[in-house]
């Protein structure tokens, strides 16, 4: 008797474990994927720059420095390495973006031009882009993280290979201000 | 609740609305089988397969067609379609559109949705399609001209929350389901009136006691059928707007936005015109444009699809702590 409790023990235990193991890995090839999905959208972000620099170059010939110093950083933000690094860099990049925005403000003929506003909702919509991203791979990690470490899972996630995955977190106390990037196109 | 209780719970009640409306039709059927055609205790229940038949069938197209139905009497035009002759400024706005429908999905972690435009004044949008891959997502030229970029994006994951949370499914199920009851109930006491009466009074009068209470309760329920369904109906929609309200601005983490919304929308007092009755639970805000009540549950709010919107708007600000 006592060892077909025993036994039946067993096989619960064994039926448990598979379905933590294939939850886990589900949620954490989810995981992957909200990290790859950010990965999209800021090469996308890169892609557009130079096409913004070239239509504003004409009408601010005296702003050599600032398109220069957006360029520089979308070249430093193309090869970062790691996560950590491309954080950083992507935040020196928005706001390099922020300064030519700002600058652009005094060129109404920048602001009446159809390209680009175009271009402005377009690094706008990037910019969000990312930023939903980065919330939706926040969003599923910590379901993946939390799922890890609640009792009973927290005894065997870490003997099934899982570790933990890392959140997205503002590093850099400059990227917490939110630079303008409003051209004042908005209505209403 | 989260999103995959939040799905199953709207799969069961998917089940059990039809469930009911399954017995009900059954129900309906057999008195008419008894006390119209009076037939007694028959081998084949032709009114139930009949009132069934038509329940299913209902059901089952507005759940694989019920999409293109909607859209097609709204008028919707697909998005690439309307910005083709569209000024500059026009095309802005429509690549605006897309772009915020691509930020929504992101956030919400779901294929990007199909992308209409309804030719209307009105403000006002509405989601459609069984499921996330068939979703259609359509806002009027109106909600376009009214709202901002950041209430356009918190209008467009209100949508998004219904697809995700499949609220559309379980609403067209509903809708197709009273619509079928009711319109047996309707053909059933057209027919009473017209003169079945006598022939089936000779027929039941050694149906006794039991035969008697039955054809009251199914005649209570042949003239109260499309009332009770559309009060249940609507009770349904009221709870699912709240929800899609509260899951959009965990989306976006702007309840505001979507706050200032909804008091543009609710400014424009006209109906909807191109939005027909039947499509208003899929919608943003009620398209015919009735004045409701500040309270909920007072007897005209009874066969609203939408809470007040006072009430919306309250809670909205109170998640993002603004009282």
């Amino acid at each position: 008797m006592a060892a077909w409790i025993l036994i039946a023990i067993i096989v619960v235990f064994v039926f448990w474990a598979i379905m933590l193991y294939n939850r886990l890995i589900g949620l954490r090839n989810q995981v992957l994927n909200g990290w790859r999905q950010i990965d999209v959208q800021l090469k996308r972000r890169h892609d557009l720059i130079p096409n913004l620099v070239n239509t504003v170059r004409g009408a601010m010939e005296f702003e050599r420095d600032t398109l220069t110093q957006v360029m520089e950083a979308r070249a430093r933000a193309v090869s970062a390495t790691g996560p950590a690094d491309a954080a950083r860099k992507e935040g020196e990049l928005t706001q390099a973006l922020g300064r030519l925005f700002a600058v652009a403000e005094n060129y109404p003929a920048l602001k009446a031009n159809e390209n680009v506003k175009m271009l402005q909702e377009e690094l706008t919509s990037t910019e969000n882009k990312v930023g939903f991203a980065r919330q939706f791979y926040n969003d599923i990690a910590t379901k993946f993280n939390t799922s890890q470490q609640t009792f009973p899972s927290n005894m065997f996630a870490a003997m099934l290979g899982f570790k933990p995955a890392e959140l997205f977190e503002i590093t850099d106390a400059t990227e917490r201000q939110v630079p303008t990037v409003d051209l004042s196109m908005r209505k209403g | 609740m989260n999103l995959l209780e939040q799905q199953a719970s709207n799969r069961r009640r998917t089940w059990a609305v039809m469930l009911v409306f399954v017995a009900f039709l059954f129900f309906l059927g057999y008195g008419f089988d008894r006390f119209y055609l009076g037939l007694g205790p028959v081998p084949f229940p032709i009114g139930s397969v009949f009132a069934l038949g038509l329940g299913g069938v209902s059901a089952w197209s507005s759940y694989f067609a019920g999409d293109r139905a909607v859209l097609l009497s709204a008028g919707a035009v697909p998005l690439e379609q309307a910005a083709l002759p569209a000024s500059e400024d026009a095309k802005l706005k429509y690549r605006q559109l897309e772009n915020v429908v691509d930020e929504m999905s992101i956030a919400a972690g779901l294929p990007r949705p199909k992308i209409y435009i309804v030719p209307d004044p009105d403000p006002n949008a509405f989601a459609t399609g069984r499921d996330a891959p068939h979703a259609s997502i359509a806002v009027t030229q109106g909600l376009l001209d009214t709202v901002n970029r950041d209430e356009l994006q918190g209008v467009i994951a209100h949508e998004l929350s219904h697809v995700r949370n499949l609220d559309i499914r379980l609403m067209t199920v509903i809708a197709a389901m009273v619509g079928a009851a009711a319109l047996i109930a309707d053909w059933t006491s057209r027919g009473l009136q017209i003169g079945g009466g006598s022939r089936s009074r000779n027929r039941e009068k050694g149906g006794g006691a039991l035969g008697l209470v039955l054809l009251v309760i199914w005649l209570v329920a042949v003239v109260l059928a499309p009332v009770i369904g559309q009060a249940l109906a609507m009770m349904v929609s009221r709870r699912r707007e709240y929800l899609a309200d509260a899951s959009g601005a965990e989306l976006t983490r702007n309840p505001m936005a979507l706050a200032s919304a909804l008091a543009k929308i609710d400014s424009a007092v006209d109906p909807t015109a191109s939005i027909k009755r039947g499509t208003a639970h899929l919608c943003i805000a009620d398209p015919l444009g009735r004045a409701v009540g500040l309270r909920e549950g007072t007897w005209a709010n009874l066969f609203a699809s939408h809470p007040p919107m006072a009430q919306r708007i309250a809670a909205l600000r109170e998640m993002a702590f603004q009282k």
